[in-house]
């Protein structure tokens, strides 16, 4: 009986040191130093987004570089490389959830904020693109004297649908997830004493109580939302790649690109999670539940994506050359040869040169390289975009028609303006809330299976 | 061990504590953190158990046993506990299933009704209606209403959010999300007892069984009521919107409509006929300048453009653009029956369809009568004439230049001079081997 209690009184014992190194993020009286330095920093590229934002509105989307030729540029760049960044959040909590990867928990919940942060930041684009941001209205069916209903056969349409349920979907997913941790911190603060707080998590927490029947319902609409996400990831991408693959105009107009897309999305996605969390996971001491297994099997998935991503671009240069359409043929020379021939260069490079590293495992195991290597794969996966969408636009059909495409200090202000919210938000929610799924991290320990009888 | 476990209630019943502060009247003295309430009514036991294991084979003994009013309490969700306890499977997923056929149906309903039915889109003359290129919505649709049935289901189901119950009242329970494992039997239950139920918890390996009581004060069961009044007042407001669209959409006003937006319907341009500041006269428009001449408006023919020769009417016709042909005559005849029938008539007497419906109302108002031989007007007008008339109008006969082009108004003024010459044939005009079809006895001419 004395060994049986010692035994248990282990297990209780590290599931408190669960609570307690995730908790004290939250409950630290003071944010650490680092966090506060990072937070101004954010602050400050936020505001000047926020500065260019006005400029934009106010004046018009002409403070712009985009021009007749160019018409989608940095925005729709931006917004496609936002989106995609958010896709491995779904993937890491939808996913592997239903492939049954335990490493999963101690990333999902930041991967899902992350998600959130995204999509909003992407959302922010196609809006300012046009140019009257507050009639974004119109674009939901609603009776109105004009007798006009939205074009439901549009991609652009498919997008604003794709997107919003991706978002809705995303933010009901991470905050059910939450409910379990948002009680703990409820019943930690109401221990301690500190009301406010009790009082805000206690309303976020819906009065979870973790009984048995509570947890029965839960964990059955967590795997039915799941299996929803994940069909849904794969169409948001897909729908998001349609606004150029139903187009007319030669580089865009593929049917790879929904697979090529989806593929990018995840790979830079990854590449996002871990530029933030191989920094978090030292700045809060948690590399023992973020461990480096972890890492190392989301560096296999960036090998993977990686190489995908390589494939399409060489499949691409193959139907190039193979379906003989003379205008195929000269828009893939021009993308590596033309003047934009600089930043393919440095896709490919980002993209597909940089993750072969990931083959030894002592780079896998190496966090300082693998974050310079997520950093390159975010810079790839973002001139990825810009390759497709500005080097197409730049040389159509008609040379009457080619111009050059260089961006204006609104461009830049507006893409750093989401930067700094998407990292403001995430420092904020690495401060304030629950960033590791406690019950779910409790649940694949082993002593979560202390005292059975086998 | 059935020793009522009494303790502040502030600190671990974070949401039950708020109703303290509210609707306590003066009786009550203070709520200090050391002051102990009194104990109500018995509402159930807890007992805690040291390993997920343990709590399994308990809730097994508490099924066997008859209950049904317990739950199990765990950090995380415990494997084989809802075996064990005897759960039954939710009935989630077919409601999650329902919603996510509504949203289907409802995605594809939206779509067809918007775009195919109240207004359908001729796009490239492709057809309204094209399932493949509603797929995308009707999918997305699926899913959104899917995750909320299951979102909002769960909830509803599990009755959450739910800002009370008596447990939180026991210390140990708020350590429930973070390392205890306990079991709570409700006192309703039919099998519950005061002595042998705590001692069955007990048998079944408990480390602790203690008694959980109402709070004495039925306020702290309650809503705290800032709350209620907080969702009751916040609703009523976020409901003021479409209660003013109700109204607009169901009422007359003779105010000009709100411009929430100006940018759009006042644009910082000049329309024509405003005043202007920029040109010494004031206005915006501006007229042709004096001795110009837009291309192909020349016009120098004074025949074929005016109807004149040497500065009088005309009796001629301008042969010279217009030869005089059987088809120059049908394009007369089809002219006039375009522009001039309405109130001249087809027989150009003056009673169209405008006259007659005059006449039918009570009035008297008949158009020139283009081919009365008794007031030979019209009949008697050289040709140049009539094409001015036809051009600029005549008492209230409207001018045609815009409608119809010169050649056009040659044409009609070639076919009333056709009319007027049939209206008035004698027999002697009748070709001669005709003339036996006319010499028939008195057809009436309708």
């Amino acid at each position: 009986m004395d060994s049986h209690h010692a035994e248990a009184g282990k297990a209780r014992e590290a599931f408190r040191a669960v609570t307690r190194d995730v908790a004290w993020i939250a409950e630290a009286p003071k944010p650490h130093k680092l966090w506060l330095v990072v937070l101004g920093i954010a602050l400050v590229m936020f505001a000047i987004g926020l500065y260019s934002i006005y400029v934009l509105v106010t004046t018009g989307i002409g403070v712009w570089g985009n021009s007749n030729t160019v018409d989608w540029a940095w925005d729709i760049t931006n917004f496609v490389w936002w989106i995609g960044i958010g896709h491995a959040g779904t993937l890491i909590s939808a996913v592997l959830y239903l492939t049954r990867q335990s490493w999963r928990t101690s990333i999902a919940r930041s991967a899902e904020a992350m998600t959130i942060f995204a999509v909003m930041c992407a959302g922010l684009f196609p809006l300012l693109h046009t140019g009257r941001p507050w009639f974004a209205w119109w674009m939901i069916p609603h009776p109105n004297d004009m007798q006009m209903w939205p074009q439901f056969r549009s991609p652009l349409m498919w997008d604003v649908f794709a997107v919003s349920t991706y978002m809705t979907t995303s933010i009901l997913f991470w905050y059910m997830g939450m409910v379990p941790d948002l009680a703990t911190f409820r019943d930690r603060c109401a221990a301690r004493g500190d009301r406010l707080r009790a009082i805000i998590y206690g309303s976020l927490s819906l009065g979870w109580r973790g009984s048995a029947r509570q947890w029965h319902r839960y964990e059955r609409a967590y795997l039915i939302l799941a299996g929803l996400a994940t069909p849904l990831v794969f169409s948001v991408h897909s729908v998001v790649s349609f606004d150029f693959a139903t187009s007319q105009l030669p580089g865009w107009h593929t049917t790879i690109f929904p697979p090529y897309f989806v593929a990018g999305a995840i790979y830079s996605g990854f590449a996002m999670v871990f530029t933030l969390l191989i920094p978090a996971r030292h700045l809060f001491n948690l590399k023992h539940i973020i461990k480096d297994e972890h890492v190392e099997a989301a560096c296999k998935i960036m090998l993977g994506t990686g190489m995908m991503v390589g494939l399409a671009y060489a499949t691409e240069f193959f139907i190039a050359w193979y379906s003989g359409n003379p205008f195929e043929k000269f828009t893939f020379i021009n993308r590596a040869f033309g003047p934009f021939w600089w930043s393919y260069f440095l896709m490919v490079g980002c993209n597909v040169i940089v993750p072969q590293a990931f083959w030894f495992k002592k780079i896998r195991r190496t966090p300082v390289v693998i974050f310079v290597l997520c950093l390159l794969v975010n810079v790839g996966m973002w001139f990825e975009r810009f390759v497709i969408i500005a080097t197409s636009l730049a040389r159509s059909f008609l040379p009457a028609q080619w111009s050059y495409y260089s961006p204006t200090r609104y461009d830049v202000g507006v893409f750093v303006g989401t930067l700094g919210l998407f990292f403001t938000l995430f420092l904020l929610f690495f401060r304030y809330a629950p960033v590791i799924a406690i019950s779910e991290v409790k649940g694949v320990m082993p002593e979560a299976h202390a005292g059975k009888k086998h | 061990m059935t020793e009522p476990h009494t303790h502040d209630a502030s600190g671990h019943d974070d949401h039950g504590h708020d109703g303290h502060d509210h609707g306590h009247g003066p009786d009550h003295d203070g709520h200090g953190h050391d002051r102990e309430l009194p104990d109500g009514k018995l509402y159930g036991v807890l007992a805690e158990y040291d390993t997920p294991g343990e709590l399994v084979e308990a809730a097994r003994k508490v099924r066997d046993a008859g209950f049904t009013e317990f739950d199990c309490y765990s950090p995380f969700p415990v494997h084989g506990i809802d075996e064990a306890m005897g759960i039954k499977r939710t009935i989630l997923p077919a409601l999650v299933f329902c919603g996510g056929a509504t949203g289907t149906l409802g995605g594809i309903l939206l779509q067809w009704w918007c775009n195919a039915y109240n207004w359908p889109w001729n796009i490239s003359g492709k057809p309204s209606w094209s399932i493949p290129a509603n797929v995308p919505i009707a999918f997305e649709a699926t899913i959104l209403l899917a995750v909320f049935t299951s979102f909002f289901g769960m909830w509803i189901l599990n009755k959450l959010p739910q800002v009370w119950h008596p447990f939180f009242r026991n210390e140990r329970f708020n350590h429930v999300t973070d390392d205890a494992f306990l079991l709570g039997i409700e006192a309703g239950d039919q099998r519950f007892d005061a002595e042998t139920t705590p001692k069955l918890l007990k048998d079944a390996g408990a480390i602790e069984v203690s008694n959980v009581h109402l709070d004495p004060d039925p306020e702290s069961r309650q809503m705290p009521r800032w709350i209620t009044a907080f969702i009751v007042a916040s609703t009523a407001f976020a409901l003021i919107p479409f209660a003013i669209a109700a109204k607009a959409r169901t009422s007359r006003s003779s105010e000009p409509h709100i411009h929430i937006f100006p940018d759009m319907d006042f644009q910082p341009k000049y329309k024509s006929d405003q005043p202007m500041d920029l040109f010494d006269d004031g206005r915006e428009n501006r007229g042709e300048i004096t001795g110009t001449i837009a291309r192909g408006s020349l016009n120098a023919d004074d025949l074929f453009f005016r109807g004149l020769e040497n500065g009088q009417w005309t009796t001629g016709y301008p042969t010279t653009q217009l030869p005089i042909t059987e088809a120059l005559l049908k394009r007369g005849k089809n002219r006039f029956e375009i522009y001039c029938t309405p109130c001249h008539g087809y027989d150009g007497r003056g009673m169209g369809a405008i006259p007659t419906r005059v006449a039918s109302e009570g009035g008297a108002w008949q158009a020139r009568n283009l081919v009365d031989a008794s007031n030979p007007v019209a009949i008697n007008m050289p040709n140049g004439q009539l094409f001015n008339t036809i051009s600029n109008g005549y008492s209230t006969m409207m001018g045609y230049a815009a409608q119809i082009p010169h050649a056009d108004r040659w044409a009609i003024v070639l076919y009333v001079r056709a009319l007027q010459r049939s209206q008035n044939a004698s027999l002697e005009d009748i070709p001669v081997d005709h003339r036996s079809a006319m010499q028939m006895p008195e057809a009436p001419i309708k």
